[in-house]
């Protein structure tokens, strides 16, 4: 193995320790006995992350430049949409990758 | 371990089948580009198990990034990730052994499935937390070597796949605010993050976004909690 493998598998092993370490620590340092505060948390966190999780989503979109994040907030509306129509995730997930897709292969080039 | 909970996790599985076949295979594909072949796609998919972490990592590993670097990248990346911990912390206390693999494997997407805390009427619910999870991955490592695969040998315009991750999180979020008359934790996860990214830019805002909704929530408490028991009176 080359120099340049074994840096590669060190990247990944640290990466791993590191995410596993993230999602172990709460139940490590909260788990035998959680205090008021973290049930506080944990009951409205929930709703909190998934707002903050959208718009982490659209981090890398253009805003101040074409296309004005257009394609994404379009495909949100769309997904958006299509799920109060339905309520079927499979389909919300499918549909709306394969139109942002499309939108920033072929519209909004 | 009843055939019931197996179906009921399979099913509740399958929005985050379609989203991590596409996700892994707009990894796997990347990763093929940089010349990193299917042990690899396998060996990060089983070990970080982390969707946008392997985007980035792919940087990572084709930059020829130091340790150090890696190491801080994980930590500002992955640190969304104490939050989950923290929502389920209740929700899997008892789960036992299989509390290690339910923590283990706590991505975005498998938390987004799992953070309203429901589970079918007669179920166990850890080991439908533990099916869920365990599915959800194998998902993922499926992606992964089918992306892989396709980046190494079939030309193909992946552009704009990323967006599964995102159309996974709008349903999401759709579910939850039809779930309840309180939208005020999902209004501040909105304008917090949106601040947060306006004034921080798209590397830094992650940390202050996560410290702005804790702040904003512990401020809010009395309210919110007053309005979640009217909520369960009803």
């Amino acid at each position: 193995m080359n120099d340049s493998t074994v840096h590669s598998i060190l990247i990944v092993a640290v990466s791993a320790i590191i995410t596993a370490l993230l999602r172990g620590l709460p139940f490590v340092i909260f788990g035998s006995k959680t205090p008021k505060f973290i049930l506080f948390l944990s009951k409205f966190l929930p709703y909190a992350v998934m707002g903050m999780l959208v718009v982490y989503c659209l981090k890398d979109a253009s805003f101040t430049a074409f296309p004005f994040a257009l394609p994404e907030f379009i495909a949100i509306a769309a997904v958006a949409l299509i799920h109060l129509w339905k309520r079927n995730t499979l389909l919300s997930v499918a549909g709306g990758t394969v139109f942002y897709m499309l939108l920033v292969q072929f519209v909004f080039k | 371990m009843k055939r019931k909970t197996v179906k009921a996790a399979f099913i509740k599985s399958l929005p985050v089948f379609a989203g991590y076949i596409v996700l892994g295979i707009g990894f796997g594909v990347l990763l093929g580009k940089a010349g990193y072949g299917l042990i690899w796609a396998l060996v990060m998919s089983v070990t970080m198990y982390a969707g946008t972490m392997q985007y980035v990592a792919v940087g990572l590993l084709s930059g020829g990034a130091s340790l150090i670097s890696t190491a801080v990248t994980t930590l500002l990346v992955q640190a969304r990730h104490l939050f989950y911990g923290i929502s389920m912390i209740d929700k899997y206390k008892g789960a036992g052994w299989k509390k290690i693999y339910l923590a283990f494997s706590l991505t975005d997407e498998t938390y987004s499935l799992l953070c309203d805390g429901h589970y079918p009427e007669g179920s166990n619910p850890h080991w439908y937390r533990f099916l869920v999870s365990i599915f959800n991955q194998s998902y993922w490592i499926m992606g992964c070597l089918i992306g892989n695969f396709i980046g190494t040998n079939v030309p193909f315009n992946s552009k704009g796949i990323e967006f599964a991750m995102t159309s996974i999180f709008v349903t999401v979020f759709v579910e939850q605010w039809k779930s309840t008359k309180n939208h005020l934790p999902a209004i501040i996860g909105v304008i917090s993050t949106a601040v947060c990214l306006a004034v921080f830019g798209s590397e830094d805002f992650l940390i202050p976004s996560m410290i702005v909704i804790t702040v904003l929530l512990f401020a809010l408490r009395k309210p919110l909690e007053k309005k979640a028991e009217v909520e369960e009176d009803e």
